[in-house]
């Protein structure tokens, strides 16, 4: 745990050194940087299983329980998970800076294909083989995404929690038919499904 | 709204607000993209943003990302710098603070009421997602199945998801798409 971290570290991993880590001797910043990027470049459709191979099975710089943990914590907070995930594991290791180099490796290299793949599209966009291309790769991303849904409604379903479905269909009837603004529709369920939730759990517990 | 004043403004502005309600991640907050990129400030056409969102999932990285892609389209490098940074930087330093304060704090039941709260709206989030931009690409009954397709076989096999993209690209390209 943290306490075993040696003393002669940087001011930035003392700062940190109160949150819990398996990691004895925390990488230089590069490496941060390089192991970061090299996740992100491989994440097709999604960075996370890399993360987790990277940061547990080939660096050990965390146990599975504190990387589920870390990102349970970075899954219900808002904003992109990965994101959030890079940033607050940078910090454990290394403080601020250790959050600037993981996040700059996860970001930095994918942006900047991200520009180049902006600048084809701007430039060629109009050809219409590519249009017919894009047209086809964008039918089977949605269809990913929908996997993903239905993959994530599967323990609603199995626990027949009819208020979570139900709060599910709302919210995609607000969304996605009605087309609400995210803020005022998320400023009302928020609350309401917290409230919902936490008088579920009450009356389960009393 | 007058948005062309200052674009990178308004881009750095929208997108730090909007992250702030991507509750399950960058792509629960397609929708709101989509309403504020094509309906609000007519930054990108519905096809466009369709293209945007193939080419982002097509390239590695983070599914964040598109919003480089639409920050490019509109105001060039200054956009995609700046709406990148915009949808990341305000809600990673919230984690940051939020996962300090929980170590230093003993764990309550709090994290886990909320999450379990969350779950459901994120999934509806989702769902709106595929569903607004299934509105413009599905427009055939071919590209209804390869949706279709795509959805069943990312559900029940391990199959790698680039070949998909890649199958229905080759679709396309065939003429087959419409």
């Amino acid at each position: 745990m943290s306490s075993d971290l040696p003393s002669d570290l940087s001011p930035a991993a003392a700062a940190a050194s109160d949150h819990s880590t398996s990691v004895s001797n925390p990488p230089s910043l590069l490496r941060l940087f390089v192991a970061f990027a090299k996740m992100s470049l491989a994440g097709f459709g999604g960075v996370l299983v890399w993360a987790r191979r990277g940061i547990v099975d080939e660096h050990k710089w965390m146990t599975a329980d504190e990387f589920n943990e870390t990102f349970a914590l970075c899954h219900f907070l808002p904003g992109p998970n990965i994101v959030n995930l890079t940033f607050v594991f940078g910090s454990r290791l290394r403080g601020l800076p250790g959050s600037i180099a993981a996040f700059s490796g996860l970001v930095g290299p994918p942006a900047l294909i991200m520009v180049v793949m902006g600048a084809l599209y701007h430039r060629y966009g109009e050809i219409d083989a590519l249009r017919r291309i894009l047209s086809g790769v964008a039918c089977a991303a949605i269809g990913l995404m929908l996997a993903v849904v239905l993959r994530m409604m599967m323990p609603l379903f199995k626990r027949r929690d009819v208020i979570g479905l139900l709060t599910l269909v709302a919210t995609f009837i607000a969304i996605g038919v009605f087309r609400l603004p995210l803020a005022s529709v998320l400023l009302v369920a928020i609350p309401l499904s917290i409230a919902v939730t936490f008088a579920m759990r009450r009356k389960e517990a009393a | 709204m007058n948005s062309d004043a200052n674009p990178v403004l308004t881009l750095a502005l929208t997108f730090a607000l909007m992250s702030l309600f991507a509750v399950g991640g960058a792509n629960s907050a397609i929708p709101e993209m989509h309403r504020v990129a094509v309906d609000v400030h007519h930054w990108l056409t519905d096809k466009q943003f369709t293209d945007v969102y193939a080419i982002a999932q097509l390239s590695p990285g983070p599914n964040v990302l598109i919003v480089t892609l639409i920050g490019y389209s509109v105001a060039g490098l200054a956009g995609a710098l700046v709406a990148t940074l915009a949808m990341c930087v305000p809600t990673a330093l919230l984690a940051l603070f939020v996962s300090r304060f929980l170590a230093r704090s003993s764990h309550t039941r709090w994290p886990s009421i909320v999450q379990t709260a969350l779950v459901p709206l994120s999934i509806g989030l989702m769902g709106a997602s595929g569903f607004i931009l299934a509105r413009t690409s599905d427009r055939t009954v071919v590209a209804v199945l390869v949706t279709v397709c795509a959805a069943v076989l990312a559900s029940v096999t391990k199959l790698n998801p680039l070949w998909m993209l890649v199958a229905g690209g080759c679709l396309g390209f065939a003429g087959l798409i419409g």
